[in-house]
């Protein structure tokens, strides 16, 4: 078992560092066991949503159909796409022990997520000044908590990333924190999974009425 | 690590046989990715088209929805490597929680 504490050079590297300790192996595990409960967490924020899609008190509520726009969708889903592989482009970096170009990648990761979380934030400026409020409906309750959550999860992201950046910017790649940087990634990735739910469930289906 | 012990009596060639094969990995994410860009551009081409009926459209759009978070999670996440037995296990145990939630929702709820 290699030792988290040994410095490294591109030649010694191993090949696969996000498993090569103990302690790498159970964050792995781990990372994915919760990622398994997350799934259970989205499913059933997605089972409400479809559950009081459109449920409002009046007509004087807009509804789904009213509200989304595919120009907004559309680019908030391909810069999360991108962000994604530009994700993969990191980790590839970090298996070839490239420190200076899995950091530069994971910059332009974390730029275009937070493009995707301006857009977010300005399309749910721009509902409630139409009405549709967190509080104003069922709907609106089942639509903030499913679509905020997912924009939470992206901020948490952008932040994890962040800090991992910042923090070994001076100590470089090791053994220690290549496993963090992979299982970020594997958070990042998920971000985008849930999306991609997100942008057929809710914007796509909700478009076609 | 067996990695950290290369066979051959040259260091490099196991340095770049693992860089040709991390290369031709890299390859293959780039080609996926082209593909997620591609299903989710029909998807919104579906819709924009507005032409379909929606009893077409609905279940369409989440196929492609399905297959692109398949690319995603086992190119992406890798979970198509060896070694990934148990993630396995973890993912499609809270899929199927969640499947049995999103399908009571959907047929058992009214309000």
């Amino acid at each position: 078992m290699a030792s988290v504490q040994e410095k490294f050079t591109e030649m010694t590297w191993p090949s696969s560092p996000e498993k090569a300790t103990l302690e790498a192996k159970n964050k792995f595990l781990g990372f994915w066991f919760f990622l398994g409960g997350e799934t259970v967490l989205f499913g059933s924020l997605f089972a409400t949503y479809l559950a009081l899609k459109d449920k409002v008190p009046d007509s004087s509520h807009p509804l789904a159909k009213d509200l989304y726009s595919m120009d907004l969708t559309f680019a908030a889903t391909m810069l999360l796409l991108t962000s994604s592989l530009t994700s993969v482009y990191a980790m590839y970096h970090m298996k070839n022990f490239n420190f200076q170009r899995m950091q530069a990648w994971l910059l332009i990761t974390v730029l275009l997520g937070a493009a995707f979380l301006g857009l977010e934030i300005y399309e749910f400026n721009h509902y409630v000044h139409e009405g549709h409020k967190f509080t104003s409906s069922a709907f609106g309750s089942a639509f903030y908590s499913l679509v905020g959550f997912h924009g939470g999860h992206v901020a948490f992201g952008l932040l994890w990333i962040l800090s991992l950046m910042v923090r070994n910017a001076k100590r470089g790649l090791d053994l220690y924190n290549a496993p963090k940087f992979y299982v970020a990634s594997l958070y990042w990735h998920f971000i985008d999974v849930v999306w991609v739910f997100i942008f057929t469930v809710v914007y796509l289906m909700g478009m076609v009425g | 690590m067996e990695n950290l012990r290369p066979n051959s009596a040259n260091p490099k060639a196991d340095l770049n046989y693992r860089r040709k094969k991390n290369a031709e990995e890299m390859r293959y994410q780039v080609v996926s990715f082209a593909l997620m860009i591609f299903l989710t551009l029909i998807a919104f081409a579906v819709v924009h088209f507005e032409g379909f009926s929606h009893w077409f459209v609905a279940p369409f759009i989440m196929l492609l929805a399905v297959v692109q978070v398949i690319f995603q999670l086992y190119y992406f996440m890798h979970m198509s490597h060896k070694g990934h037995e148990t993630p396995q296990l973890f993912l499609f145990s809270g899929l199927s929680v969640a499947l049995i939630t999103v399908l009571t929702f959907v047929t058992i709820t009214w309000i």
